[in-house]
């Protein structure tokens, strides 16, 4: 990785290494009585190592000159194996959770190891650490794929991926420590979010300079979806997390916001967090790995026109569909409602665009494991969205929220879609990346893709299981007019599914492990001869399939 | 159309501006007039803000995860309202920085659980939940008894939370600490001073049954003993004025 520096770059990336150890150190003094100290230790130690590493490679040979002129894919590399251990890591956790469920006594009588704590590890384990590093890694490859040009600087990719992983690390650390903004999926407190702000905005910049080197006219419909992620998620993440700390030296801070508004403004977060982070980025993957695999261009142009704008204009509206029948002012909720159904519009659109960008390649799917991922995504990408839309719907509502049902459909959209388009997307980057002839083995995506599979129906339907159950529990009635069931009734009638749930959840972090192996034995093989460079054409220029 | 599209899709620039200008007019509209809107949040004279303990014990609420199992929230259900009590009203969590919502009931909901059981129910069952329900799937919290409660700066905690609304005095700020003290040293002078600052409706009590420390443990209790407490008018408005939406389904 410092090799591929020049030493001008060397000298700037010790630099930022340097500041780094001093926000570390500055958290590390000012938090001295507080867990904030060890958050700012663990920056002052990082930045140690990465100046320590810079420092000893310093007079290393400079990379020749010719390979300013190829694509810089170190980055993606380092974020597309990155992503694969946080998934791991995090769907371990996951199941692990789900086993708590079941086994409630199995938290060794410690803090860090009970549900609470444990359960935004895993969420955001997944969707920053997993998903995350998988959108920063994509994102950079397909840029510069559809851009021909090379990213607008060598350093500041690093700054991007590892100020994020650090960002995670503090995030997941945080909280089995007991730090935590309780706002779901924006759990991290002031300092990280901070950080974060940086290292966004240095992601955005770089994006936006990479693209001002383009070579091709028009930006890509990928980027577009990338440009929404990054963009947006940048509004939300400053806007929901505004806050006071207790002080310089705390970790802790209370939310600028209370009650009502501050429910509106976590939900117009968390439900844009899902669409802007886990919809638009991946749909930017979607759109570039797909068509490359399948070997055929995106069906329609037009429609991905319609459903871009229709999902950055409409998800917005839509976020207080998690607040029906609440002390949320009733014009809300409405709007919230008749937004989330009409959503279903551009959400089908991109699914649609999908699998018929398919049609006429069905034999690849049948027999392409990698393939076979990314449609199965486009499937549960236009199930998972059609039935948010119906959960928006009021009536729906009030028999599903709060209930596990909710947590099926996180997981049909989670599991379904995010990851396994990623996974169709890394199978096919990887050869590409490490310029390998292929996968390793293709039997074991084979094992892989039905091990995901089946994890996800199984927990999918368990949980469609048990939501509903639960709903109708709570609300039956029994002859004489008194509520029929107790609450504890409804406990107990759970236990089989979270079993069950726990059970696909094994098979889906097993396929995961699987997913890793494979992709690091890919890159022990032997290399291929170096393509030349900027051989890859656009996507938009691949010829249709005979 | 297509054209002024393919327009936009050559000038990075008006793109991002073009993204930043759609995704916003959704967030305007639904959250700004909520800050404006009299009628969002109702006015209310007995609303009382939470003691110093009560923070501490929100605060190891937050950081525990309660939240991830158990709403605060009564939705405008009739079966709801028969289960847990009147319908959350805005004003409850006027002063909860952040709200505790909630979106999962693994639990039950807790909006209303304050002076539903005794202190020493609490206890026993936060130190081992199946001891009292003995299906239960909550985990036990048996080291907030073992944790002393850290409330030295609560001064500190107090002056942020005026900050971002909470109307605490200044005498509020400055007695903080001992203020946090007293309300779990029920008959120690600190415990009268206390009285006299946050008034006769608030609970003295030695929530932990340990007389000689402050433990987590009661500050979490505190807190929620207080849930649903903090005004009335819920209560008062419970018989007549509230219009539930009714899901029932016979049996
Ligand atoms: C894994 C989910 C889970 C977590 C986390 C959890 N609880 Fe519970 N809680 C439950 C369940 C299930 C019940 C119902 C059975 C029982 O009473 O133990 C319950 C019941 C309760 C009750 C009794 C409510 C009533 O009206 O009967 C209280 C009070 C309570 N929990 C407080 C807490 C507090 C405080 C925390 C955090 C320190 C917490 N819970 C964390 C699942 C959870
Ligand atoms: C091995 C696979 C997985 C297992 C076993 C698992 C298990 C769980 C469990 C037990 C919960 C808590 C549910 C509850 O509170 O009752 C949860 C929540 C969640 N998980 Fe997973 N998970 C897995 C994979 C994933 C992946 C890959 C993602 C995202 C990319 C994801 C996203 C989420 C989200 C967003 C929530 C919060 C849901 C809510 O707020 O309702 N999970 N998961
Ligand atoms: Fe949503």
């Amino acid at each position: 990785m410092i090799s591929q520096l020049t030493r001008d770059e060397r000298s700037s990336a010790m630099y930022l290494s340097g500041l780094l150890v001093l926000f570390g150190g500055f958290l590390a003094i000012a938090g001295r009585n507080d867990v904030l100290g060890w958050h700012g230790a663990m920056l002052v130690f990082s930045g140690a190592i990465l100046l320590f590493a810079l420092i000893s490679r310093f007079y290393d040979d400079e990379p020749a000159r010719e390979s300013r002129h190829e694509y810089y894919d170190d980055p993606t590399k380092f974020g597309v194996v990155v992503a694969m251990i946080w998934l791991v890591f995090a769907t371990f956790v996951g199941d692990w959770v789900a086993w708590l469920l079941v086994f409630p006594e199995a938290t060794f009588d410690a803090g860090w190891s009970s549900f609470g704590r444990l359960r935004p590890v895993h969420t955001t384990g997944v969707i920053f650490g997993f998903g995350g590093n998988a959108l920063i890694a994509t994102s950079f490859h397909v840029l510069q794929r559809t851009s021909r040009a090379r990213l607008a600087g060598s350093v500041s990719p690093w700054v991007v991926l590892i100020g994020f992983n650090l960002f995670c690390i503090m995030a997941v650390t945080g909280y089995m420590f007991g730090i935590t903004a309780s706002k779901e999926y924006a759990e991290p407190e002031w300092y990280a979010d901070l950080f974060l702000v940086v290292i966004w905005v240095v992601y955005f910049v770089l994006y936006v300079r990479t693209l001002a080197r383009r070579q091709e006219p028009h930006i890509y419909v990928a980027n577009w979806y990338f440009m929404a992620f990054i963009l947006v998620v940048a509004i939300l993440h400053i806007i929901n997390n505004l806050a006071v700390p207790v002080s310089l030296g705390h970790a802790k801070s209370y939310s600028l916001f209370s009650g009502v508004q501050d429910a509106m403004t976590q939900w117009w977060y968390g439900h844009n967090a899902v669409a802007f982070f886990l919809t638009s980025g991946f749909l930017g993957m979607l759109y570039y790995y797909l068509p490359r695999r399948a070997g055929r261009p995106i069906y329609s142009y037009r429609m991905s026109i319609i459903s871009f704008w229709g999902i950055t204009f409409l998800y917005m509206w839509a976020g207080s569909h998690h607040l029906h029948y609440t002390a949320l002012p009733h014009w809300v909720q409405n709007l919230g409602m008749t937004f989330s159904i009409i959503l279903v519009v551009p959400s089908w659109a991109s699914a649609g665009n999908a699998l018929l960008t398919l049609n006429g390649a069905w034999e690849k799917v049948r027999d392409d494991a990698t393939l076979r991922f990314m449609f199965v995504a486009a499937v549960f990408y236009g199930l998972s969205t059609f039935e948010g839309s119906f959960m928006a719907i009021r009536p729906v509502n009030s028999l599903s929220h709060y209930t596990d049902w909710t947590v099926g459909h996180v997981h049909a959209g989670a599991l379904g879609w995010v990851a396994m388009i990623t996974f169709g997307a890394f199978y096919t980057l990887v050869p590409m990346l490490w310029n390998r002839e292929r996968m390793y083995s293709s039997r074991l995506i084979e094992a892989h893709f039905w091990l995901a599979l089946s994890g996800t129906v199984i927990y999918v339907f368990s949980m469609w299981n048990s939501g509903i159950i639960q709903g109708l529990m709570w609300r039956a009635y029994a002859e004489n007019g008194t509520l029929a069931y107790s609450f504890m009734d409804s406990v107990d009638a759970m236990a089989p599914y979270y079993v069950a749930r726990a059970v696909g959840g094994f098979l889906f972090f097993l396929g995961g492990v699987i997913g890793l192996y494979n992709i690091w034995k890919t890159i022990k093989m032997p290399a291929q001869a170096h393509t030349p460079i900027y051989d890859l054409p656009p996507v938009v220029d691949v010829e249709p399939a005979e | 159309m297509l054209d002024k599209h393919a327009k936009l899709e050559r000038n990075a620039l008006a793109f991002v501006f073009a993204i930043i200008f759609v995704a916003s007019i959704g967030g305007i509209v639904e959250i700004a007039p909520l800050f404006t809107i009299d009628e969002t949040v109702e006015e209310v004279e007995d609303m009382r803000v939470y003691t110093p303990l009560e923070v501490a014990g929100r605060n190891i609420y937050i950081r525990e995860g309660c939240y991830a199992c158990h709403s605060q929230m009564i939705r405008t259900l009739q079966d709801e309202v028969e289960r847990y009590g009147p319908y959350s009203l805005a004003v409850e969590s006027q002063y909860d920085h952040p709200m505790l919502w909630g979106s999962k009931r693994t639990g039950p909901d807790l909006a209303r659980v304050g002076e539903k059981f005794s202190d020493a129910w609490h206890v026993a069952h936060l130190i081992n939940p199946r001891n009292v329900v003995p299906s239960s799937v909550m985990p036990s919290y048996a080291w907030l008894m073992r944790n002393t409660l850290k409330y030295e700066d609560m001064g500190l905690h107090l002056s942020a939370l005026r900050k971002v609304g909470v109307p605490y005095s200044d005498e509020m700020i400055e007695n903080a600490a001992q203020d946090t003290y007293g309300q779990a040293r029920p008959g120690s002078e600190r415990a009268d001073a206390f009285v006299e600052r946050y008034g006769e409706e608030s609970n003295v009590s030695l929530f932990d049954g340990d007389p000689d420390r402050i433990t987590e443990m009661d500050a979490l209790v505190a807190y929620l003993q207080i849930l649903g407490r903090l005004t009335d008018v819920a209560h008062q408005s419970s018989d007549s004025a509230q219009q539930t939406t009714s899901t029932g389904s016979g049996d």
